[in-house]
């Protein structure tokens, strides 16, 4: 998790203004001046997380702990209650440990990691960033355009491979994915690479075959070396609602997700969706995207973000 | 969710049993479960509080009858309110008869337009329109490439310039289109955010210069709360026509439609799945509603299997299964019917009643795909006389279909049971008859 030092707080801040200030706005007009915290107020608090995308459940849940926590509390000011509920948020992340990436990586070279997600997620344009930043950190990288379906996918990854500075592995439109992912670290182990990413094509999860296709790709890469991949970063769409939670589980199901990569926060999508996942099936998120610039890329860090989101 | 939902209603009504009427005190528990579900299906919030206080009311003062159950009351006034509220009758595609039809597909990334674009030439191109792409989206790397490898499966031209322009390369490709005798002209943008200042003014340059016959907005049904601000954003800059609906085909509630539909009041008018580009399908909001509901969608089954149904090589099946001849040859043509019409679990999604089942489920399409590639690899001998199948013949198939020899005899072996069924069935005086024995029994 420290593998990037380009955190930039002030760009995701930038990204999330028009959000931060509606929420922002809305809670304390809500909330400042008022004695008691009465349902009203809990209401509009409610709807400002539901349209945040989190979820009836974890709504609730963090409503019911600001009740159980303001109880013994006097102070009943709109800042107290703000602060109540941010680190309501923040402690849904807490089971996540910042893990030495570096070390991980230095044990294992190389260090395969395996990008899936369903269409137009931008896993394509996360990997062209990922590999930028890897490269940026010193490491040898390599892509594998394991995308053999969607209609010019080589030619997009090939642009941001470019961008990157790094190798691209390709094989023509139709190969058997997997075969390209074997090639890639084939060619990792022999030349000496620090880092392959592998692309894959996009894949709704409820499609049983292609779901099959992709635990084939991790069988393949498994039966190359055993530990990998060392990674399997599932790309969700900021925008997306409820279903993304679906998307975790049933993509943890075939490939053992790692961790999460929450694209498309420059928007005024909240990806609410974030805290979801986290506190149901304790997958970490690793990196948010917030632009489509190579640069676009950043760590995530659930202090900040949640900051971000309620800061006035 | 249909059935599970009238039971999840059912519990919260208990207490109704026996007191007569619907009142606000009795279904306020429903009311919240209502909610409930709603919001879980994605459904905008304050949609959703709209959506509750219309059901309340038509709720309220209703008698409880004796023949039906309070819960399959709301249930059925839910699915009527949600019907209206997705949009009453069908709505078309405008086309400009006498000059040139513009079409506007516009979105944010990743919402699936330019599939939509590829897809949408290839219907229009069944009512022998001559149709021109313009690839406008001059931004994602290989967006041109993407559009003009979809261009050639249909054989559809596609125009883009060199430069990094969408206004120009959308006057010169209109230019183009006039010159050379099209009559249809798809415009592909590309991707933006709508609080994306630049790119919204771009495409309002776009909408004011080409005024198009149609604009369409593409939105992915999986959308969060967020659907209904950029569908209004991009509704103040295009004032667009109607609504495309993507990734139907994934397992999302779908209840961002909902919220667009009743926010922006615009039509949903294609539904597109996946990225084969025959898979473009005309909404139908009783239909969404129902499968929002859970319901099945038996209507677009039909409809699928008519479009795809050869009466001459169905009459000729019909004769061959009479006479007891039905072999791999006419297995074959079937599971290729089959394909044509979609995948297996997209199939079987359709039916009424079986959605919750499917979804447990594996259908695995591959087994299809396995089926097919063992008979390929059979002569037309084999094919039309099995009994020749011997252990070599076997060995050979299985090499050369890439399968096991386990698979081979498995499926001989279940063709062998079926052509017995279907003797059975002729000794009886005919499938059809035997069938109709069976429902009336």
């Amino acid at each position: 998790m420290v593998m990037f030092n380009n955190f930039n707080f002030s760009k995701l801040k930038e990204g999330l203004t028009k959000t931060r200030d509606k929420i922002v706005n809305t809670i304390t007009e809500t909330i400042s001046g008022k004695a008691v915290i009465d349902d009203k107020t809990l209401d509009e608090i409610e709807e400002i997380l539901i349209t945040s995308d989190i979820g009836y459940d974890t709504a609730t849940n963090i409503i019911e702990r600001t009740k159980i926590s303001l109880k013994s509390d006097k102070d009943r000011s709109g800042l107290n209650i703000l602060g109540t509920v941010k680190k309501e948020l923040i402690s849904i992340f807490d089971y996540m440990q910042i893990d030495g990436e570096e070390e991980k990586i230095n044990k294992s070279k190389p260090y395969i990691i395996l990008v899936v997600g369903i269409n137009g997620v931008g896993k394509t344009t996360t990997i062209g960033k990922l590999a930028h930043n890897y490269k940026k950190a010193g490491l040898k990288v390599i892509i594998g355009s394991a995308d053999t379906f969607r209609a010019a996918a080589n030619e997009q990854l090939d642009i941001w491979a470019q961008r990157a500075g790094v190798e691209i592995m390709q094989k023509k439109q139709g190969t058997d994915p997997s075969s390209v992912a074997f090639d890639t670290i084939r060619k990792a182990i022999k030349e000496k690479y620090d880092i392959v990413l592998i692309d894959t094509a996009g894949r709704l999860h409820n499609k049983s075959y292609l779901m099959e296709e992709l635990s084939k790709i991790k069988r393949v890469i498994n039966k190359v070396l055993p530990n990998a991949p060392n990674e399997t970063f599932l790309v969700l769409d900021g925008n997306t609602g409820q279903n993304a939670l679906v998307q975790a589980t049933e993509f943890s199901k075939v490939t053992d997700i790692t961790g999460l990569i929450v694209t498309k926060l420059d928007g005024t999508a909240k990806g609410g969706v974030v805290f979801q996942i986290s506190a149901k099936q304790k997958i970490p998120v690793k990196y948010i995207g917030i632009g489509e610039g190579i640069d676009d890329l950043q760590t995530f860090n659930p202090e900040q973000f949640v900051k971000a989101i309620f800061d006035i | 969710m249909f059935e599970e939902l009238s039971l999840k209603l059912e519990n919260t009504l208990k207490k109704v049993r026996g007191q007569g009427k619907l009142t606000e005190k009795n279904i306020s528990d429903t009311l919240r479960e209502i909610r409930r579900v709603l919001l879980d299906a994605d459904v905008n919030y304050k949609v959703a509080k709209e959506f509750i206080e219309q059901v309340s009311q038509k709720a309220l003062g209703k008698e409880v009858l004796s023949s039906i159950s309070p819960g399959q009351l709301i249930t059925k006034i839910i699915y009527d309110e949600l019907t209206i509220l997705l949009g009453g009758d069908r709505s078309e595609i405008k086309l400009n008869g006498s000059g040139l039809t513009t079409i506007l597909v516009v979105g944010l990334q990743g919402s699936g337009k330019t599939t939509f674009c590829g897809k949408l030439s290839k219907k229009l191109k069944e009512s022998n329109l001559k149709i021109l792409l313009i690839a406008a989206d001059v931004y994602r790397p290989a967006a041109i490439d993407q559009l003009k490898t979809l261009g050639s499966q249909i054989n559809i031209p596609v125009f883009s310039i060199s430069e990094q322009d969408a206004v120009k390369t959308v006057r010169l490709g209109i230019e183009y289109a006039k010159e050379n005798g099209f009559n249809t002209v798809i415009i592909d943008t590309a991707g933006r955010l709508h609080v994306d200042e630049e790119m919204m003014l771009e495409i309002s340059k776009i909408k004011e210069l080409v005024n198009p016959t149609e604009s369409l907005f593409v939105v992915d049904s999986m959308t969060g709360q967020d659907a209904v601000n950029s569908a209004n954003a991009f509704n103040e800059k295009v004032n667009y026509d109607g609504i495309v609906l993507t990734k139907l085909d994934g397992d999302s509630r779908g209840g961002a439609a909902l919220s667009i539909r009743s926010v922006v009041g615009k039509p949903i008018k294609f539904i597109s799945n996946g990225e084969k580009l025959d898979t473009l399908e005309i909404f139908h909001p009783d239909r969404l509603a129902s499968r929002i509901l859970g319901k099945g969608d038996i209507v677009s089954l039909v409809e699928k299997a008519q479009e795809n149904y050869d009466e001459l090589e169905a009459g000729k099946l019909e004769e061959k299964l009479r006479k007891n001849k039905f072999d791999f040859e006419d297995f074959l043509k079937q599971i290729k019917a089959i394909k044509k019409m979609g995948s297996l679990s997209s199939l079987l999604g359709m039916i009424p009643g079986l959605g919750a089942q499917v979804k447990n489920a594996q259908i695995d399409d591959k087994a299809l795909v396995k089926v097919e590639a063992i008979i390929n690899s059979m002569t037309t001998k084999e094919r039309i006389a099995p009994k020749i199948l011997n252990g070599n013949r076997r060995k050979r198939i299985a090499k050369g279909s890439g399968t096991s020899i386990q698979d081979v005899n498995r499926l001989i072996k279940q063709f062998g049971e079926m052509q017995k069924m279907m003797s059975l069935m002729n000794q009886k005086g005919g499938g059809n008859s035997l069938l109709k024995n069976l429902k009336f029994n």
